[in-house]
């Protein structure tokens, strides 16, 4: 008999993909809980790859009759010393009647493995960006064309034929516009007609319509019709986000490391929303430099701390490199809240007379010691001016970090979906 | 090729000619040898992956779309990737031609094996056992899925994702009690089946005719009360299949919505013998590759140490734990049913005095591929533990029989083990685990007045006192109601009829039918 192989491995394969979307929008507010959970004692770099959650099984089973208690019969193998009329003790008295139910009992939670990509969606659906970007998004917008309809006038190269061909049909049948075949019939007959009166009933009815085909046209101005085009506001979709960071020597590794999180946080989450992110590090002490990523983390770095030269650094990069017409900037400032006292007038009217008007989002993270986070500490000169300036209206986030683990719910904080008026 | 002492291969590794070679030299054993009867094999090499995809989706290569499919994929995998479990060898379908799914992470001996087992154990019993015979269409099934994947699709697009899936979902929780359990309707032809949703859409299509909405109704014309006994028989109750029930008599469903709940139920009925010849398939299969294997090794066509390899994972197959094993869970059917051909096969061949007075049919018979050919074809797992398990294999086993009376304080009791007492009680009690009209819930439609209130009356008779879950019971009653549009009662009585439990639940607001 003939026998056929087939080889299925280069099939695409996940064909399970689409149930697994399904199993998860199903089970959407669960999983998203389950992804938050995990995701607040886990490292970025983990919660990026994916990984396992654990949901409840509620309201994602499926019933089915079945049954449980009774009287049960049971054939088992393996016996050793029973002989018949034999009495053995229940398993565990109090819950007999659990293992009694059987195979049909569900499990009560349920674990299985997200994709890389499922978890960032899941992890951050909930979030948008600050509704004071989308104001900025109306001012930057670029022109596109898509197709409207049809028009009367255009280009040649637009006439759209078949419309034209079928409105030149429809006013030809409107107007009985004589057929070729029916002339040609006519025709026909006369050449073979020898009657008199009729030929000339015929003559004068081929003239008639010969006329009235002449009067008819088979196409005519009015017909054509072009496609025509609109053009249409196209948001911008490329962002650049500033990184900036006091690297002084008062800013210790765990410090840098709580704003790298960050920094990670923000570049995934700006990347989803654009096609195309541009990331500018600057770090600062009392002056400050544009400089690549390892240097940023890495590169040691000493002096005071002037904060206003990273945003004198930041404004230059935005004129030459960044139009405001053309990206949407991000910006994000770590630092441990260190500045001199004399800075704070440059800084603040760096600020608000140059940074913030172009920003759509301008962060403030302030990191602090692990160790020593009191609630006591008073404020420090950074954080104060800030929120002097944020209570002037400005618009600033900001917040305090000092755990790994709180990273998740500031982020989630500052972006969470929110009621228009209010401000971080 | 030659026929004997040349190697099939060589070692673990295997190309497509190994296969070819494998499926030849099988094939020759299985028809001369054995005498099987087989459907035309097609054998499908696939990844681990595509081996996940299709345990989810009960093993078929195409399937409808549904997210409790997708949560089976999540949780297998999980659980695949955490290596607690390892995944089968192979998948093999009841189709004609009989697809047989083969790893290719697999070695060159587990192919052979999987060959012998699937593609020619399996395929013989599909082919040949008269409850595949009666209800399944081998010929029709993968057209047939191939039309309920299109024709969900269309509803989807229809009616919307989330009005299929609620349909869908309230037709899979009575999935259970949607099959035929006794043959009289005429056997099922699936091809046909695809050609019929498109006439009864035509025939809706040729009738409607929008003016019939406007014509006043005129005053139903009186009709004499139809006697509580003549309604039923009229509806053709009592009715164990809810699907076909609701299917045929539930007053609000849209066509497409029955469509559905047909699909459902042919399904359901696709998969109905499988559950019932679990211990005889897997035997049948068991005991075809352990012959065939043997044989190839005896030719020699099969080295030393590829026959070890073999042995060894036959016999992980066919371990059966005792009960006392943290690894119990219940008989293993490839290790009771291989027991039982073996067994059979000894008795067909030498006998012993006491098989003589227990199967004189086959005792001594010799002809053991001819006797097991007609077990193979002619019985269910309980009606072939009934007839076939012999006092021999029970003491092998050591088989014992629990009684557990929850009203009985002593604990449970020992009903009987494997002496000369025991063992037709044994034999009897472990073929009623297999025996489907014990293993379902009996659950009947039993009566609905559709003049009246058209609430639907269900009852379930219980077996030895067991009763329904509560929990669940509620929610497939929901599911049940949703679909009806109007209330649903479920009446749980023992053997005398008397009450034991009432369900009543209505229809939730946003219900599937509109």
């Amino acid at each position: 008999m003939v026998m056929h192989i087939v080889d299925r491995r280069l099939n695409p394969g996940s064909k399970s993909l689409e149930n697994r979307q399904r199993f998860l929008r199903r089970a959407k507010a669960l999983v998203q809980g389950a992804v938050k959970k995990s995701s607040q004692d886990r490292d970025i770099k983990d919660v990026l790859e994916g990984g396992e959650v654990t949901i409840p099984l509620d309201g994602m089973d499926e019933p089915r009759f079945r049954r449980e208690g009774g009287t049960r019969d049971m054939v088992m193998p393996g016996n050793k010393k029973f002989v018949e009329g034999d009495w053995l003790q229940r398993p565990n008295q109090g819950g007999a009647k659990g293992s009694g139910a059987g195979e049909g009992d569900s499990e009560d939670a349920f674990r299985f493995v997200l994709s890389r990509e499922e978890f960032v969606d899941l992890f951050l659906d909930d979030l948008e960006l600050p509704d004071l970007a989308k104001r900025k998004l109306a001012e930057t917008e670029s022109e596109g064309i898509r197709r409207a309809g049809y028009a009367t006038s255009g280009s040649p190269a637009n006439i759209s034929i078949s419309r034209t061909v079928s409105r030149a049909l429809a006013r030809r049948v409107a107007l009985r516009r004589p057929r070729k075949d029916e002339i040609e019939t006519l025709e026909a007959e006369l050449a073979e007609c020898d009657d008199e009166t009729r030929r000339t009933e015929l003559l004068a009815l081929l003239e008639a319509l010969k006329a009235k085909a002449k009067r008819i046209p088979f196409i005519d101005p009015i017909d054509i019709r072009y496609r025509r085009f609109e053009t249409v506001p196209k948001p911008v979709a490329q962002a650049v986000m500033f990184c900036l960071m006091d690297v002084s020597g008062s800013m210790s590794e765990h410090m840098k490391d709580l704003a790298k999180r960050f920094y990670m946080l923000l570049y995934v989450f700006l990347k989803r929303r654009y096609k195309h992110v541009e990331i500018v590090f600057i770090r600062h002490t009392d002056r400050a430099e544009e400089v690549d990523e390892d240097t940023f983390f890495h590169g040691p770095a000493s002096g005071g701390t002037l904060v206003s030269s990273a945003l004198v650094a930041m404004n230059d990069i935005v004129r030459t490199r960044f139009r405001p017409a053309d990206w949407n900037i991000y910006a994000a400032q770590a630092s441990d809240g260190d500045n001199m006292t004399s800075d704070s007038g440059l800084t603040g009217q760096l600020l608000t007379d140059k940074i913030l008007p172009v920003c759509q989002f301008f962060a403030y993270l302030e990191v602090g010691e692990a160790a020593n986070y009191t609630f006591d500490m008073p404020d420090s000169s950074l954080w104060t001016l800030y929120e002097r300036l944020r209570n002037e209206g400005q618009p600033l986030s900001m917040r305090k970090v000092s755990e790994r683990g709180e990273i998740f719910p500031v982020f989630q904080e500052l972006f969470k979906r929110r009621s228009k008026q209010e401000r971080v | 090729m030659g026929s004997s002492g040349e190697l099939l291969f060589d070692g673990a590794d295997w190309d497509f000619q190994t296969l070819q070679r494998v499926h030849d030299a099988c094939e020759k054993i299985a028809r001369t040898e054995l005498g099987l009867d087989v459907y035309p094999n097609q054998i499908e090499v696939i990844t681990a992956e595509q081996m996940l995809d299709a345990y989810s989706s009960v093993g078929m290569p195409l399937f409808y779309k549904h997210w409790s499919f997708g949560k089976q994929f999540a949780f297998q995998e999980a659980s695949y990737r955490k290596g607690l479990m390892g995944l089968a060898y192979e998948i093999v379908i009841n189709s004609s031609p009989c697809i047989s799914y083969l790893m290719e992470e697999n070695t060159a001996t587990m192919q052979t094996l999987v060959i012998a087992h699937a593609a020619f154990g399996h395929n013989h019993f599909f082919k040949n056992n008269y409850l595949f015979k009666q209800w399944t269409d081998a010929e029709g099934i993968l057209d047939y899925l191939e039309f309920a994947k299109g024709y969900i699709a269309v509803c989807e697009d229809r009616h919307g994702r989330e009005t299929v899936e609620r349909t869908l979902d309230a037709a899979h929780a009575l999935m259970s009690h949607g099959v035929d359990r006794y043959p009289g309707k005429k056997t099922l032809d699936l091809r046909a089946e695809e050609k019929r949703a498109g006439e009864r859409r035509q025939h809706e299509e040729a009738v409607f005719n929008d003016l019939w909405r406007t014509v006043p109704n005129t005053k139903a014309k009186s009709k004499a009360a139809l006697t509580a006994e003549r309604r039923r028989a009229l509806l053709g109750l009592p009715q164990e299949n809810i699907l076909y029930f609701l299917e045929k008599t539930a007053p609000r469903l849209a066509p497409w919505q029955r469509e559905l709940i047909r699909i459902v139920r042919h399904i359901a009925q696709y998969f109905y013998p499988q559950g019932q010849t679990k211990v005889m398939n897997e035997g049948t299969a068991t005991y075809t590759h352990y012959r065939i294997m043997n044989r190839l090794h005896q030719q020699g066509r099969i080295t030393d140490g590829n026959f070890l390899e073999f042995l060894q994972s036959h016999t992980n197959v066919v371990f059966q734990p005792e009960f006392d094993d943290r690894r119990y869970s219940g008989f293993n059917p490839y290790a009771l049913g291989f027991a039982m051909m073996q067994d059979i096969e000894r008795i067909v061949k030498n006998p012993e005095d006491e098989d003589r007075d227990w199967f004189p049919d086959i005792a001594g018979k010799g002809d053991v591929e001819g006797v097991l050919r007609e077990i193979w074809s002619n019985y269910r797992d309980e009606s072939f533990i009934n007839q076939f398990l012999s006092p021999a294999l029970i003491r092998r086993f050591r088989m014992f029989h629990l009684h557990d009376d929850p009203a009985e304080s002593q604990g449970i009791k020992v009903d009987a083990i494997h002496d000369e007492r025991g063992y037709r009680r044994v034999r009897r009690e472990l073929a009623r685990q297999y025996d489907v009209g014990f293993v379902d819930a009996n659950i009947e439609v039993v009566d609905v007045d559709l003049d009246g209130d058209r609430r639907l009356m269900l009852r379930h008779t219980t077996v030895k006192g067991a009763q329904l879950n509560e929990t669940d019971t509620r929610r497939v009653l929901q599911h049940l109601a949703d679909l009806w549009t109007y209330d649903v009662a479920l009446t749980e009585v023992d053997g005398t009829d008397k009450v034991l439990k009432e369900y009543v639940v209505s229809p939730r607001a946003a219900a599937v039918a509109a």
